[in-house]
């Protein structure tokens, strides 16, 4: 965990010592522990905007309840904190969906580095290992140096195919023509690894709509740094406005950062997190766990802790 | 229709029906500089200084307001001297540059666009495809020695990066290099075992060439948050990190924790990275960099 900053039980703790232990907590001494709550999120990365939103909610939420009247405001708000940021992030983990009539068509979008190819590979073996799928991986990158080569030996490393037409081609036809091997030689998923790019970039954005209304995939897997900061938005919903995104895949949480980005994303897009990526090895994938993730961008595991105490 | 709102933007529009200078200003003030990645605490530490300002001198127009912001975001990241972003070359022979960084953040384009910049001033350029971990790597520092025109050392893929740095500061000797640029593979600083492995490049290194590498770059996204902060610290620990580079500000996140670094740290940044063409690579000038983020607001007036 990230020790660069203090987590919010410890930042809320502080507060009520400033305050002077007085039993019973005035509306002002709320609204200093708001100030904290704030500040806890805004240093997670959390996108300003969401900020505000979620802490009028939180604001009502302790207002409303006794909390005036309890003996432990700190642990009280870090409480309903935890619960309503849980809920934001989904409150349930949601599942990856599979076509009726296989193949089940993936599509990787995302900003350059984000770790879309990786991704694929990952949920490939994944997708094998847990639901017996038989993958192929199609390398619908035809921008990125090597990108090909990089899929490939991923593929190779897992033992799945890869469908691809080198760098001449049009990434429409390499995705359509990728469904089509896969419905010939019986491979029951899909994987699409598209090129990087930028939400702001119109032409390579038109070429993912395009590639969308051609293979109309299942699933449009979002892939986004966990380390991005307040720009998460602006990105999640550029790709989401334009692409009407399934799901999203958070990278690089084997990081320390706090990981606060998924909280705007998800209230931006209002789609779920589907995936974690963990680390670099092709099985460094996990589900998503909003409550996990919850307890992360506070920086507090061991809140469950606090809050029996409470 | 546009997603993208800009910094300059949106301090134009704090700006627009210029009004008193209450606490309400202030906390836009200071939305704005957070929704540039620019931190915290180095928000507050801006809007202090504004706060003290005013305070003394009450009654100052929107445009002095406007010019004491900018003055004071160039002054924290120059700290008093001006660092001119030039990068350290060995007088005695070959200059080795080592590019480090967290995964995916730019670093092999990165030496793509500056082997590119040193050819084209008539510089020998030779490439060290350190990163023998991740799929694809080798392959890609390839493609871009064949695309600049510029020598590569490679070694098999997952064989020891230490040796093929090795390998590389040979060649680079023996065939009279002036730059040896080496590509390292992406590793988040929170993994002991990757940063030691840095430690032994950087070994290596110092045995080879009297005072080791004359840089050691830190490639940072611009995209990343309040991270980067700690990324700097940690990769500082380990290999001693002379210069920044800012990658990926062609798109609308704007990297403002530079600033918080400058300010904790004494790197200064060297180079932005604004796409992935060869041509994409720009010496980093502070006060661009900052009028940059404020643009709109001392062009309107
Ligand atoms: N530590 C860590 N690294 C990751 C993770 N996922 C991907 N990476 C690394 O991040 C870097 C970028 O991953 P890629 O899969 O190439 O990313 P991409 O989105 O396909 O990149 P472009 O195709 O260039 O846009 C590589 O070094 C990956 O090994 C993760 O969950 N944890
Ligand atoms: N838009 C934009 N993309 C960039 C820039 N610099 C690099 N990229 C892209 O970002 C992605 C990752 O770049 P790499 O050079 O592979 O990054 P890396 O740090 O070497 O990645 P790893 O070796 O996997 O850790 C690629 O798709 C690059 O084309 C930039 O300045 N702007
Ligand atoms: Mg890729
Ligand atoms: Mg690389």
């Amino acid at each position: 965990m990230n020790m660069a900053f203090e987590d919010l039980s410890d930042r809320l703790q502080g507060a009520m010592t400033k305050i002077g232990k007085k039993g019973k907590i005035t509306e002002a001494d709320l609204k200093e522990m708001m100030r904290e709550v704030r500040l806890a999120l805004l240093e997670a990365d959390v996108n300003f905007k969401v900020v505000k939103d979620f802490v009028r909610k939180v604001n009502e939420r302790a207002l409303g309840s006794d909390i005036l009247e309890s003996l432990s405001p700190a642990q009280q708000v870090v409480k309903i904190v935890n619960e309503e940021l849980t809920e934001l992030m989904g409150g349930e983990q949601e599942p990856f969906v599979f076509a009726k009539k296989p193949p089940t068509v993936v599509m990787m979008v995302g900003l350059q580095g984000a770790g879309k190819t990786t991704t694929a590979g990952k949920i490939a073996n994944y997708m094998k290992k847990r639901e017996n799928k038989r993958p192929l991986l199609a390398a619908a990158d035809v921008y990125r140096p090597a990108a090909i080569d990089q899929l490939q030996t991923i593929g190779q490393q897992l033992d799945f195919p890869v469908y691809s037409k080198g760098t001449e081609a049009n990434p429409v036809d390499i995705a359509r023509e990728a469904v089509e091997e896969a419905r010939l030689t019986g491979r029951d998923l899909v994987i699409i690894d598209t090129a990087g790019r930028l939400h702001v970039d119109d032409v390579l954005m038109t070429e993912l709509k395009n590639i969308k209304t051609a293979i109309q995939p299942d699933e449009i897997l979002f892939t986004v740094d966990a380390m991005t900061g307040q720009d998460a938005v602006n990105v999640a919903k550029a790709f989401n406005e334009q692409l009407d995104i399934t799901g999203v895949v958070l990278t690089k949480l084997d990081g320390d950062t706090r990981g606060g980005s998924a909280l705007s994303i998800r209230s931006i897009t209002g789609k779920p997190i589907k995936f974690t990526g963990q680390g670099e090895k092709l099985d460094d994938i996990e589900p998503f766990y909003p409550d996990r993730m919850a307890s992360r961008i506070l920086g507090m595991g061991d809140m469950l802790t606090l809050i029996e105490r409470a | 229709e546009k997603t993208r709102k800009s910094f300059s933007e949106k301090i134009n529009e704090l700006f627009a029906g210029f009004r008193e200078i209450d606490e309400d200003f202030f906390d836009d003030l200071e939305e704005v500089l957070i929704s540039a990645d620019v931190g915290f605490d180095m928000t507050i530490a801006i809007s202090d200084v504004l706060r003290e300002e005013m305070r003394v001198r009450p009654g100052r127009t929107g445009e002095e307001v406007k010019n004491i912001i900018i003055e004071k975001m160039v002054e924290i990241y120059e700290k008093g001297e001006i660092d001119l972003p030039v990068i350290n070359e060995n007088p005695n022979g070959l200059t080795v540059i080592l590019f480090v960084g967290v995964n995916g953040v730019g670093k092999t384009t990165t030496i793509g666009k500056y082997a590119y910049k040193l050819k084209n001033e008539g510089k020998k350029v030779l490439l060290a495809a350190g990163d023998t971990f991740r799929a694809g790597a080798i392959e890609q520092l390839e493609v871009w020695a064949e695309r600049v025109g510029v020598d590569v050392v490679t070694n098999a893929a997952k064989s020891d990066p230490a040796a093929l740095v090795f390998d590389a500061l040979k060649k680079g000797k023996a065939d009279h290099y002036d730059y040896l640029l080496i590509d390292t593979a992406g590793r988040l600083q929170n993994k002991v075992n990757l940063m030691k492995e840095l430690e032994k490049i950087n070994r290596i290194i110092e045995r080879e060439i009297p005072g080791g590498a004359s840089e050691t770059l830190l490639v940072l996204d611009a995209t990343t948050g309040q991270n980067a902060l700690i990324q700097a610290k940690q990769f500082k620990e380990t290999t001693n990190v002379t210069g920044l580079i800012l990658t990926k500000l062609d798109g609308t996140a704007k990297g403002g924790v530079i600033l918080a670094i400058r300010q904790e740290m004494e790197i200064p940044v060297k180079f932005v990275g604004l796409g992935e063409g060869l041509n994409d690579l720009q010496t980093f000038d502070p006060e661009q960099y900052i009028y940059g983020l404020v643009k709109g607001l001392v062009e309107k007036n």
